[in-house]
């Protein structure tokens, strides 16, 4: 039985809906990342769960009790929130017994449990301190530990890593990865942020436009992006979408030519394709390599290198005008404004119909 | 360089400076000078030494004055905390309702005294006034809100309360947008009531403006005069004569310009010294709160 259940939620601020028939079933221990653009209703979805939020139609059910009529402290579930929310005139147990105080928990009970969080997150030396003595990270770990007291069946956790700087963000990622391993509950995190998602997460439900776009295991995400939106959201630097006709071939593979005249024969099976216009071929970096003359399926006018060190990403302009982004080693020796060639993996390619949708390699199946 | 740097710097604070010495430095001296002296309005007067507070240490008028201050203080300033409290929370929501309440409850305070009293000249007074008549319809007979010696300060003090509502609530409203909302998310996570809600996040979050509020009002209650001055005159036979109103008749009734300076710095040091304390009761439980 799933542990968290959405059914056909909709949500409407006055007349702008935010999220529209949104279904969606969480297995128990599960770690779901909510990823999407703001205002993708992600955050919404997280309140509505919470019961921040009311939501005008459709179910939350926890372990098959309906819970969205409940108020949020009789759910069972915790939040961490984005700027923390600490109380400021508490000390650090203090912030973490609250919320146990009001659910009559017993005192020795309670002072038990912030032990067992404050030496998980190993914030015990600053159990009799205020927030504001704490540095930023701290105060995520109290965020965070006042969750864990509670002993929730789900933790909900809003951006948690966005008011960090980038080292310590690096830091708690793995540390929130590793505490997901200790603690028995689900976990859901809201956050814009492609890596943490796909780091951290056993699934992400990729949202946009009050919808969700799709929901699966990282590497699908990455690999098999159900829709052009997916296919550009997620993946760093995005995906290449060119524009692209379907061309007569032998064989079970569907062939497209580019608008700059060449051929790419993809693992896509044609019959699998809906006819018609509107193909778009979709080219992650690494399926684009800088290539010698001989090897090269087609050429490109050099824009941007990117150096990261062990690669290098070269922004380059098709005979068509067309930006496409490719990859050559670290130590790349392209220059700006040279025409190179680009040798195009269409084994790794995708393609998208005119409704948006997503078809993959057979070999990725 | 560095020299003249100092005295282009003065320029800057200086026409502050000069309107500051001249306003309140000097007449606080001034006021202080003049308390050491019999003194009128009509020449410098001689020294006197301890002489004028001898005599008010010895005045039943003044120190009547004093108790009648001191106890429409304590009249007004805890109701007067609760209820814009109460207000501000009643109202601190973004409706447009909401805004015209807030603005009406906000007019009485840029209403002269005059006005004020006037007013409730017309619900106190117990033949025709508001209160009368309501009085007459229950079948009650009308009290002399006024002339009674036991009424005439709870009916200052209501009288001051309805006048000084309007800043206290802007100051809790102003209190109340600083708290982050998500402060009250987390609360009701937290399986709070709104009692608990109240008690355990708003109030200690309100501290520092529940002390401001306090000791303004305090200040400025010890200071009440326009209400006893035209509600009353002070009556019935001295029943609210307040200090400032015994400073204002000694000075400009009788022309005792020291005995009344003398009065006038008596009442300053007992502000400075209730102020002063509020301060340093409540300073150390509101320190090293800022931030979250």
């Amino acid at each position: 039985m799933p542990s968290l259940e959405l059914s056909h939620v909709r949500k409407a601020y006055g007349a702008t809906p935010v999220l529209d028939d949104v279904s969606l079933a969480m297995e128990e221990r599960e770690f779901i990342a909510f990823l999407g653009p703001s205002g993708s209703g992600k955050s919404t979805l997280l309140r509505i769960i919470a019961g921040l939020e009311t939501l005008d139609e459709g179910e939350v059910r926890l372990d098959g009790e309906r819970i969205d009529t409940l108020p949020p402290g009789e759910r069972g579930v915790a939040m961490v929130f984005q700027h923390y929310a600490l109380y400021p005139h508490m000390s650090v147990a203090e912030n973490m017994a609250f919320g146990l105080r009001n659910m009559k928990v017993p005192k020795d009970e309670i002072q038990s449990r912030i032990a067992e969080a404050a030496r998980i997150l190993e914030i015990e030396a600053f159990l009799e301190r205020k927030p504001v003595q704490l540095s930023g990270g701290q105060r995520q770990r109290v965020a965070i530990g006042r969750a864990i007291v509670k002993h929730p069946k789900i933790f909900l956790l809003d951006e948690p890593l966005s008011n960090l700087d980038a080292a310590l963000r690096l830091r708690t990622r793995l540390e929130l990865a590793q505490l997901r391993q200790r603690v028995e509950a689900t976990f859901i995190m809201v956050t814009h942020d492609q890596a943490e998602a796909m780091t951290l997460a056993d699934r992400i439900v990729v949202m946009n436009d009050r919808r969700i776009q799709q929901v699966g295991p990282p590497m699908e995400i990455y690999g098999r992006p159900a829709n052009t939106f997916v296919a550009r959201f997620v993946g760093s630097p995005a995906m290449t979408l060119a524009p692209a006709a379907l061309v007569a071939s032998e064989g079970p593979f569907a062939t497209v030519r580019l608008g700059d005249g060449s051929e790419v024969e993809t693992r896509i099976l044609r019959d699998a394709l809906p006819g018609g216009e509107g193909l778009q071929l979709g080219l992650r970096p690494e399926s684009v390599a800088v290539a010698a003359a001989g090897s090269a399926t087609t050429v490109a006018k050099v824009q941007l290198v990117e150096r990261l060190g062990e690669r290098s990403l070269v922004y380059a302009h098709l005979a068509d005008g067309l930006q496409i982004v490719a990859e050559d080693e670290g130590l790349s020796r392209v220059k700006v404004g040279e025409t190179v060639g680009l040798r195009i993996d269409g084994g790794a390619a995708h393609l998208f119909d005119a409704a948006g949708d997503g078809h993959h390699p057979e070999a990725a199946a | 360089m560095n020299g003249e740097r100092d005295w282009r710097g003065l320029l800057f604070v200086g026409p502050f400076l000069f309107l500051y010495s001249v306003i309140l430095v000097f007449p606080l001296f001034r006021g202080m000078w003049l308390s050491l002296h019999r003194v009128d309005l009509f020449g410098d007067g001689h020294f006197v030494g301890a002489g004028n507070y001898v005599r008010l240490a010895h005045d039943p008028i003044f120190s009547t004055s004093l108790m009648n201050t001191f106890k429409v203080t304590l009249m007004v300033v805890p109701v007067l905390t609760v209820l814009s409290l109460l207000l501000a929370l009643a109202l601190n929501n973004a409706g447009r309702g909401a805004a015209l309440i807030r603005g009406i409850f906000f007019s009485s305070a840029v209403l002269s005294v005059t006005i004020v009293t006037l007013i409730w000249r017309f619900v106190l007074a117990p033949d025709a006034g508001l209160l009368g008549e309501l009085w007459q319809a229950m079948g009650w007979e009308p009290l002399a809100f006024l002339s009674d010696p036991n009424l005439v300060l709870p009916s200052l003090a209501i009288t001051t309360i309805w006048w000084s509502l309007g800043l206290p609530m802007l100051l809790f409203l102003a209190g109340l947008q600083q708290i982050p909302g998500d402060m009250y998310e987390a609360a009701a996570l937290d399986n709070a009531s709104r009692w608990g809600t109240f008690w355990r996040i708003t109030v200690p979050a309100l501290r520092r403006t529940i002390v401001l509020v306090i000791m303004l009002q305090t200040a400025a209650q010890l200071q009440i005069f326009g209400q006893a001055q035209l509600l009353t005159g002070g009556g019935p036979s001295g029943a609210s004569r307040t200090a400032v109103l015994f400073l204002f008749e000694t000075a400009f009734g009788r022309w005792e310009l020291g005995y009344a300076s003398a009065a006038a710095e008596i009442l300053f040091l007992i502000i400075l010294a209730v102020t002063l304390a509020q301060y340093f009761s409540t300073g150390r439980a509101t320190g090293g709160q800022s931030g979250r």
